[in-house]
């Protein structure tokens, strides 16, 4: 095994844990203020048009990006005016916003359909990003360098910020947040927001550099891997980094154990890998007392002030 | 409210073009209406595009004398008996089901509609008013197979399947014994990914082979992800379903193309003058069924012409890759020298050629 292939088995690793790792990243905050959205499918595939669309017609991939940002936070503020002004349910909500996600994107891609944009490259010069080993460090798009620059923001911001503080008690306990006079429903529409934005950029990452195309549905149920990790990581960002590339490697494994004849496990076992990983975690988490890992307390309930 | 969509155009484009050719004898009769229901959306740019492009080829040509209806996105499960009801009550008389796991549905639902007729894709039951019709890629495959044997490099090739189902078998193994046959040292590596589509897994998929030493790798999944990346490494691939070699001008060196739009206006001809009998149809190459698109102009006039002599071999009637002998992986001969595999054989077959390196 040469350092060459080690490199090489890296470099597939990386590309297929960032969209998750960003997606993952957006609802961690989302669910830290208290709300669940289950709508990532739907919101990643709303940014993967707008992210490919705009750097078509335009030719500028930063653009791109952008647009497929705000889309993303679009779709997110749909779903907050639904689940936080109008109180309805927030996982039916959520998954209504997946579904809406991928008619959307069908409509809007149906003129897109059969072309091809030039792939966003890495963010350094060629001789650093195409050397044979610095390029571990540097061959990457830009959407690598954020998402780890993300979540790492996040996790500081959430545990060592005032403004984490009160994002993160907005999630454990409304009522007392409220009482005290924090704008509880104004937190959380920007956390759904921010959310819906990073979920945005992590569909524009499948788009523009992962397969620089446009196809209905290309996400292909990264969204939903990507709420599970969230759960996976016990609500913490340290974890969710570790997590997301656990998950990465067990993919990158599976490809190369079926390449190299040695399937290990049937092929069915390794698609439910990831699922079961999740479950088995999750009975762990749960079946511990403490602090540690436990879901944000008013995870997924209506805020209700004098209630 | 009316919504004139660039669709209704093309339909009253193309039955303003037939009226001169309909004439005194045929203006009294009614249009024939044709149902279609898809596993896919019709943007999916592979399976589903293909029955669509179809579709429109059968508008085109038949113009008035047919009127056509679709539902995409159709699932294999119960869900598709109403659907198939519908059409039929809605006046349809011919109607295509066009993936495998419409089968029973089909067959409840032709019951209930005998003077209706169904034809379905890829099946294998068949009734007094259903047929079916598949299409035989695996000569396409054993062009492509032959291609590949020539330009790779390393004698590693690489094989990206969906499902280990007779389809994709029988595809790997085409391909593989064609890649043999004009280099006996090629080895396959074959990695199935429990997907049609999803291009981030082909992408990774693919991005695997070539870490392997895989350099021409063709793909049995729907998305042109995989040829995207192969431009990027510098390796090379083949289309699949369609011509994708605007993804990839330098790494696209053919693609195998499916062409139902003569099945559909044959059938629906056969259901107008009344000669349609329920059949299973299974075309090729010869029949037009099949198309190995242009190839791409750097690939050197002898791969070429290898290339030529399979599709003239399979026009001719004088090729069949499955010729034996052929071993199995564990060496086994499963065909005798100078016997073949029959359509019978491979609609079933579960078994991989001695050469391929699946897990």
């Amino acid at each position: 095994m040469t350092l060459t292939f080690i490199i090489d088995v890296l470099v597939t690793i990386i590309g297929i844990t960032t969209p998750i790792l960003l997606a993952a990243s957006g609802e961690l905050v989302v669910e830290k203020s208290g709300v669940i959205n289950l709508g990532v499918e739907g919101m990643m595939l709303v940014g993967t048009i707008a992210g490919f669309a705009v750097t078509f017609e335009t030719g500028n991939p930063w653009l791109g990006i952008l647009v497929a940002m705000l889309a993303g936070a679009g779709a997110a503020t749909i779903f907050a005016v639904l689940v936080l002004s109008l109180g309805a349910n927030q996982v039916a909500t959520g998954l209504a916003l997946t579904i809406f996600g991928i008619g959307l994107s069908s409509l809007i891609g149906s003129n897109y359909v059969g072309i091809a944009i030039d792939p966003v490259e890495s963010p350094f010069p060629p001789a650093l990003a195409n050397e044979s080993f610095w390029r571990i460090i540097f061959g990457h798009s830009p959407f690598v360098y954020f998402a780890i620059i993300l979540v790492l923001a996040i996790g500081w911001f959430i545990n060592k910020t005032r403004a984490g503080l009160v994002l993160r008690a907005v999630g454990e306990n409304d009522l007392s947040a409220h009482s005290i006079g924090y704008p509880v429903i104004a937190i959380r529409y920007a956390a759904v927001a921010f959310g819906g934005a990073i979920a945005g950029i992590a569909g524009a990452d499948f788009s523009m550099v992962i397969s620089p195309l446009w196809a209905e549905q290309m996400t292909a149920g990264r969204g939903w891997i990507a709420l599970a990790l969230v759960v996976f990581a016990g609500w913490r960002a340290g974890r969710l980094l570790a997590g997301a590339y656990f998950f990465g490697v067990l993919m990158a494994l599976e490809l190369y154990a079926k390449a190299s004849g040695h399937a290990i496990f049937p092929s069915q076992f390794w698609a439910a890998m990831p699922y079961l990983i999740a479950v088995i975690v999750l009975a762990l988490i749960s079946s511990r007392d403490g602090k540690d890992g436990k879901a944000p307390a008013c995870l997924g309930k209506p805020f209700i002030p004098n209630g | 409210m009316t919504k004139f969509t660039r669709r209704d155009f093309i339909k009253a484009v193309s039955a303003a073009s037939a009226l001169p050719l309909i004439g005194a004898s045929a203006q009294a009769a009614e249009p024939l209406k044709v149902g279609f229901i898809f596993l896919g959306p019709v943007g999916d740019y592979g399976w589903t595009w293909a029955h669509n492009k179809g579709r429109l080829e059968l508008e085109a040509a038949l113009g008035g004398a047919v009127k056509t209806t679709y539902v995409e996105n159709v699932k294999e499960d119960a869900s598709a008996v109403p659907i198939l009801r519908d059409l039929a009550r809605q006046g349809n008389k011919l109607i295509f089901a066009t993936s495998f796991g419409y089968m029973d549905q089909v067959l409840e639902v032709a019951k209930e509609f005998p003077d209706v007729k169904f034809e379905h894709c890829t099946g294998f039951k068949r009734a007094a008013n259903v047929s079916t019709y598949n299409s035989r890629f695996h000569e396409g495959r054993a062009v492509t197979g032959t291609i590949a044997g020539k330009v790779s490099k390393s004698g590693v090739i690489g094989y990206l399947g969906s499902f280990k189902i007779p389809e994709v078998v029988m595809g790997v193994n085409a391909f593989t014994l064609a890649a043999q046959a004009v280099n006996p040292k090629i080895q396959t590596k074959l990695v199935m990914i429990d997907s049609w589509f999803d291009p981030a897994k082909e992408t990774a998929a693919t991005e695997t082979l070539a870490n392997l030493g895989a350099d021409v790798i063709a793909t049995h999944t729907d998305s042109p992800a995989p040829l995207q990346y192969a431009q990027k490494k510098g390796v090379f691939g083949f289309g699949q379903g369609a011509d994708m070699s605007k993804f990839a001008p330098k790494a696209h060196l053919t693609a195998i193309e499916d062409i139902w739009g003569p099945h559909y206006i044959a059938r629906a001809k056969a259901a107008i003058d009344g000669s349609w009998k329920s059949e299973d149809s299974w075309d090729g190459i010869k029949e037009g069924a099949v198309k190995v698109s242009a190839y791409n102009a750097s690939l050197p006039q002898d791969v070429q012409d290898a290339a030529n002599k399979i599709i003239e071999g399979y026009k001719a009637g004088s090729y069949d890759v499955f010729t034996g002998p052929i071993y199995d992986q564990a060496g086994t001969l499963k065909v005798k020298a100078g016997e073949k595999l029959g359509l019978g054989d491979l609609a079933t077959i579960d078994w991989y050629v001695k050469g391929i390196q699946s897990a």
